[in-house]
């Protein structure tokens, strides 16, 4: 896009002026970029800056002292709990990320290759949305009735006769965070993932049947490669949606577990500000390291 | 490779009430180049598909070399599918496209590439073979698309539309292609086309099909010259189809001259002429009665744009 941004104006105007007014077309290009990059530069670049900037300050309980001391993220990097509400973080991001696209291929399959008519598949898609139109916060707490020990799960349950005492790990556990992240975020998977499984032309799934590919052949080697952009893009999506999260696993943990976010907003709220900053910092890093990875493995590029 | 038969019998397709294809028999010769013609949506392309294994049967059969395979999966049929986009995978290289079939199947890969490689040999592409289907260019998709179909060993390859993508130059080179592959690997071809040039330069039997029926078949010199139908006289050879009182007669457009009023069979007048290089075509109307012409003439005398008397 920025490509044809530049390039485009370029030959017409060339042509038509003067040889001295050849910078023209060059300056237009800088200056149609210009509002982008000055909105990016100031609400992205520059808050990032005085975030690594303030990383490197020091506190103490009553003050913010303006310097450069490594103490922060040697703490971060000593400290035996961090390490380990890091690794609780990554293994919610994995777990979420495993789930969610479990079921959000399996239903962007559905839509795409098995719904045969166009209403429909709009319809159903709409359908996915609904959750959509009301708050993360309302959909979060919407579980706690029912996961509750007296909730409607365990009620139901024991009046089937399936269990004796109510399930304690159903809610605030691990088990209900995890649920409620799967539930805020599949629908991210199932759109890029039905996008790319829209563009696939089903003559290839014809030509893989024509030339002996089983059902799952043709999953393997033609629909998964072919999808592997969609798939990418609702992988950033999910794991920078759950790697910086707070509120959910605050409200579906009871406060019992703790992720980064967590710990970044209880250093903001004892305004220890360098610690959160240095914290912020190196999720910001691990996530982008994580991204930056999976690039490596697929050009989304070609689905942009 | 041994030539094999196919036959259809009484092969129907409907798509809830609506009949594609209505109870075609035909028998295919063994190691013939067969052409399906008819306009769109006379049931051509679901025939072919039947054939394939890509439509289901809804009644009648599928018969090859004494088989029947009408209910077999593509793959065991022994037929092989060209798709009219070509239909390449994307993500894979040349080689891999034509080595797909031989990789489901569990073939090594020193083995199946060896293979792939012959098969591009064969269609003249084997230094494409690590590009990308997106480098090529539509001819060149078309061969790697011919050397996937043909790697499965095919009784008999189906072409749907296989010219159909291809700039009218491409097109003749392209045909002159397919007749000389078939010819070296002597087994059946069976290719859909609209276009009657297509069927007539290509096809040993030409099969014409409308709304669901097969309206002639035959070697395409009969086709042509004889049409057993007022149908196939108008799509096959824009014959000139008269009432006459024995019946409807059709007259080749070659065979019209012009001729003074007086020693004319018919008269009337030129509604249109078209300029067409090697030929002039004309439309005409004759006088009284409704019939319209359309002669043919070489463009070496041609008719001046005002009413003339003609037959």
């Amino acid at each position: 896009m920025t490509d044809a941004a530049l390039a485009d104006p370029a030959p017409a105007r060339v042509r038509g002026a003067m040889k001295h007014t050849r910078e023209w077309p060059r300056l237009m290009a800088y200056a149609q970029a210009a509002p982008l990059a000055l909105i990016l530069l100031v609400f992205l670049v520059l808050p990032i800056m005085v975030i690594v900037t303030v990383s490197f300050w020091e506190a103490t309980e009553f003050s913010i002292i303006p310097a450069f001391s490594l103490e922060n993220y040697a703490y971060l990097f000593s400290s035996e709990v961090v390490g380990r509400v890091f690794l609780a973080t990554f293994r919610y991001a994995a777990i979420t990320w495993a789930l969610t696209l479990a079921i959000g291929f399996t239903v962007a399959w559905f839509l795409a290759f098995h719904i045969r008519s166009l209403t429909w598949q709009i319809a159903l898609f709409l359908l996915c949305t609904i959750p959509f139109w009301t708050s993360n916060i309302i959909r979060m707490i919407s579980w706690i009735p029912f996961l509750g020990r007296e909730g409607i799960a365990n009620s139901a349950l024991m009046s089937w006769g399936v269990i004796d005492q109510p399930l304690d790990w159903l809610l605030f556990s691990d088990f209900s965070v995890i649920l409620a992240f799967v539930h805020l975020y599949t629908l991210f998977m199932v759109v890029p993932i039905f996008n790319s499984m829209m563009r696939i032309d089903r003559a290839l799934l014809e030509a893989a049947h024509d030339a002996g590919a089983s059902g799952a052949q043709v999953m393997w080697n033609v629909v998964i490669p072919l999808c592997k952009p969609g798939i990418m893009i609702g992988t950033i999506f999910v794991l920078t949606l759950v790697m910086g999260d707070l509120i959910t696993v605050r409200f579906m943990s009871g406060s019992q577990s703790a992720n980064v976010g967590r710990l970044i907003s209880n250093d903001i709220a004892l305004l220890a500000y360098p610690s959160a900053a240095a914290t912020a910092v190196v999720l910001l890093a691990s996530v982008l390291l994580v991204i930056g990875l999976l690039m490596r493995f697929v050009d989304i590029r070609k689905e942009l | 490779m041994q030539p094999h038969e196919l036959e259809l019998i009484s092969l129907t397709k409907r798509y809830g009430k609506a009949l594609a294809v209505d109870a075609i028999d035909y028998r295919f010769g063994a190691g013939v180049y067969a052409c399906l013609l008819g306009p769109s949506g006379c049931g051509k392309s679901s025939t072919l598909r039947m054939i394939a294994g890509h439509e289901s049967v809804s009644e009648g059969s599928i018969v090859l070399d004494g088989r029947d395979v009408s209910r077999l999966p593509p793959a065991r049929r022994g037929t092989a599918m060209m798709f009219q986009s070509y239909a390449l995978f994307p993500h894979l290289s040349v080689r891999d496209n034509v080595a797909f079939s031989l990789r489901m199947k569990g073939v090594d890969k020193a083995e199946r590439n060896a293979c792939a490689m012959e098969m591009l040999e064969l269609v003249d592409m084997k230094d494409h073979a690590d590009r990308r289907p997106a480098q090529l260019s539509g001819g060149q998709q078309q061969r790697v698309a011919l050397a996937r179909a043909l790697i499965t060993r095919p009784q008999v390859l189906l072409l749907d539309e296989p010219l159909s993508a291809l700039d009218p130059f491409l097109r003749i080179r392209m045909r002159a292609e397919l007749k000389r592959l078939q010819r070296e690997l002597g087994i059946t071809f069976i290719h859909v086309t609209h276009g009657q040039d297509e069927a007539l330069a290509l096809a040993d039997e030409i099969i014409v099909m409308n709304a669901g029926r097969i309206e002639q078949a035959g070697p395409a010199l009969e086709v042509w010259s004889r049409p057993a139908t007022g149908f196939v006289a108008r799509f096959i050879g824009g014959h000139n189809v008269l009432d006459a009182p024995g019946g409807i007669v059709a007259v080749r457009a070659d065979a019209i001259r012009l001729a003074a009023p007086g020693a004319a069979a018919f008269t009337g007048h030129v509604t249109g002429v078209e300029y067409q290089g090697a030929h002039v075509a004309l439309t005409a109307q004759a006088d009284g009665r409704s019939p319209r012409f359309c002669p043919r003439l070489p463009s070496s005398m041609p008719p001046s744009r005002r009413a003339r008397r003609w037959g």
